[in-house]
């Protein structure tokens, strides 16, 4: 094995793709077949400009669009046992994890980051899609109780985008156990009174939806995601009849009062700051480019159930009313 | 015992033959077949033993939802008095697939909730096999509370292939019933002791079981998706359910190992479904040992526990 293309090579890509997207390459939109340049397409965070599919994103190509000036930090993972179970179906489990590795240059199906959305400090988690479906094992809730452990540290709100078919069958009853860990995840936030906002991307089912994507204080969809406890095909083969127009879609789940919002991805940024700051009892934020931090005068001591330290940026919006402290 | 499963078939044929023997003698007084009917039976009573001492994981789940084993209500009706069905979710339905109410284990009043699968077809209907619906875990919810507000233990016996796959269950939110169902497990601050009694089917079973003890009967088992599910997904041929089976690790041992089990009930050779009185007896003692133990413990002593133990799993994997 050579431990050059199969450890530092990945870390490069993935400096690099994220700065240098080819002008000259285009992708094919699924819905519509319109023909999309890749800086297009990256520019409007993988929507299609013309029908406004939502194509898949990496947690990385996400979180570089929304944290302000596309910087963050991530949050360290614990690593869990590398197969407990010596799973093996047609391939190693090991062999498995390790192609994904190779695809992605990510460790596993989630990443964890602290930064801020205009100025507002948040924890966020987003699901890989990519990685092995996204499926939920051991790193999965690790990485949701690391999330919710630096939130409740640090006292931050949590974003969590998911994507996932449901569990990492390949770690067996382990990852079933990932639905009662991520609830504990959700119960430390809860407790510590910090705001748990799940986004919901295409496609979350299974033991994800059946657990911390469906635990939110708010529940946001980006639009026509699947997001569903059954498959499509299994409820069909019990029930013998056609699923309706739209089922297990977002705006299908919206009608039948399972989430708060559906929101197209482009505007989720501003949408996240305005509800989070709300829930903190922050100011409105401002839009565009604010001053220098520096001179911002030391904040008073918050009370528990707002103690999310304020960002450093944090600069007294000139219009808007100031915001109640209490 | 009319039910054999496959893997018993010898079984059966010795078993029929001693019956046959039987049969004739009883027509015709002159025959003397005792010693050839003893004779079989023993060598049926040496078959069993040898099957049911060594059955692999694919043989467990084909006993675990053996259709004659005890039932939920089984064990309600032979271990608790004075039990009172409590109904419906308060919003849409009662789900009979889940059954729940108030009820005395000897003399402690206490909160049981479980799943049910019927023993006939008409019971099977109406408890949908055993699959639950929203309503299903949104009633759980209902009685966890109440049992958290009066101080009331639960007990929750689990028996599942699933939650129910269907458009009604997907859009009254079936996924966000189990979360509240699981959650609730983890807030409330009397004790819980989960038992499964048969098949402990992926977050359905989850939703009740996330409990201080997790007590699994011998023959039971507790996965995250079905070895014929698993085998379509994974080896793309469902038949391969014996390999899948193998793979996900899904008895009552090797969870125990992974301390997602804490007690493994024994069932007498030849499982519950022929030793349902044992079984369901030896379960009753297991659950008031396990309450027994709790009595003394706060309320944030018992979240804490059942935190601090889901958060642990996953730290010692099997061998090779
Ligand atoms: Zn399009």
């Amino acid at each position: 094995m050579n431990w050059i293309s199969n450890y530092v090579r990945p870390t490069i890509n993935s400096l690099f793709s994220r700065r240098e997207v080819p002008e000259n390459l285009w992708t094919k939109c699924d819905e519509c077949g319109t023909m999309l340049f890749h800086r297009e397409l990256h520019d409007a965070q993988n929507v299609c400009t013309n029908c406004n599919h939502h194509m898949a994103i990496t947690p990385r190509e996400r979180f570089t669009a929304m944290f302000d000036g596309g910087i963050f930090t991530e949050v360290p993972v614990a690593s869990p046992l590398a197969d407990p179970l010596h799973f093996r179906d047609q391939k190693k489990y090991p062999d498995r994890m390790k192609a994904a590795q190779k695809k992605t240059a990510e460790t596993d199906a989630m990443l964890v980051a602290e930064g801020e959305i205009f100025r507002t400090p948040i924890i966020a988690a987003a699901q890989d899609f990519s990685f092995m479906g996204g499926s939920m094992g051991m790193y999965v809730g690790n990485a949701i109780v690391a999330a919710a452990t630096r939130a409740v540290e640090l006292g931050r709100p949590l974003v969590l985008f998911s994507a996932a078919g449901g569990a990492r069958m390949q770690e067996g009853i382990l990852s079933l156990m990932q639905m009662p860990r991520t609830t504990v995840a959700v119960e430390m936030l809860r407790e510590a009174n910090l705001p748990y906002i799940v986004v919901l991307t295409h496609p979350t089912t299974g033991g994800v939806t059946a657990s911390y994507a469906m635990l939110g204080d708010v529940q946001i969809a980006e639009p026509n995601a699947l997001i569903g406890f059954a498959g499509a095909r299994v409820i069909e083969q019990t029930i013998g009849e056609k699923l309706p127009e739209g089922f297990q879609r977002s705006e299908y789940l919206l009608e039948h009062g399972m989430l708060d919002r559906v929101t197209h991805r482009k505007d989720l940024k501003e949408e996240l700051v305005t509800i989070i700051r709300m829930m903190m009892h922050l100011p409105p934020p401002i839009a565009g480019d604010l001053p220098a931090p520096a001179e911002t005068p030391a904040e008073a001591p918050a009370t528990p159930a707002q103690s999310a330290p304020k960002p450093k940026a944090e600069a007294k919006p000139k219009a808007a009313p100031k915001g109640k402290k209490k | 015992m009319t039910n054999y499963l496959d893997f018993e078939k010898p079984l059966a044929d010795i078993e029929g033959k001693a019956e046959e023997l039987r049969a004739m003698a009883r027509a015709n007084s002159e025959m003397d077949i005792e010693a050839e009917a003893k004779a079989l039976d023993a060598k049926s009573a040496a078959l069993l033993q040898e099957l049911y001492s060594s059955l692999t994981p694919w043989r467990k789940c084909q006993v675990a939802r053996h259709p004659a084993r005890p039932h939920c209500l089984d064990y309600i009706d032979a271990l608790f008095t004075e039990f009172t069905p409590l109904a419906g979710d308060r919003n849409f339905a009662d789900d009979h697939a889940v059954i729940g109410g108030m009820a005395r284990l000897n003399d402690q009043p206490v909160v049981v909730i479980g799943h049910e699968k019927g023993n006939d077809t008409a019971s099977r209907l109406k408890r949908n096999f055993g699959m639950a619906r929203p309503e299903g875990y949104r009633k759980a919810v209902r009685l966890m509370d109440l049992a958290d507000r009066f101080k009331l233990p639960v007990v929750s016996l689990v028996d599942t292939a699933g939650a129910y796959p269907g458009i009604g269950a997907e859009e009254r939110g079936q996924s966000e019933a189990i979360a509240r169902s699981t959650q609730k497990c983890l807030q409330i601050g009397v004790p819980l002791v989960s038992v499964i009694i048969g098949e402990g089917g992926s977050g359905g079973a989850v939703a009740f079981a996330s409990a201080n003890r997790l007590i699994m009967l011998e023959h039971s088992i507790y996965s995250v998706i079905s070895p014929e599910g698993c085998a379509s997904i994974l080896w793309k041929d469902s038949d391969k359910m014996r390999e899948a089976a193998e793979a996900l690790r899904l008895t009552a041992q090797d969870l125990k190992s992974l301390g997602v089990c804490d007690q493994i009930v024994a069932e007498p050779i030849g499982g519950a479904q022929r030793h349902q009185k044992d079984v369901i007896e030896a379960v009753g003692r297991a659950i008031a040992r396990n309450l027994a133990e709790m009595k003394k413990h706060t309320p944030e002593d018992l979240r804490k526990q059942r935190r601090e133990k889901f958060l642990s799993i996953g730290s010692k994997g099997l061998a090779a």
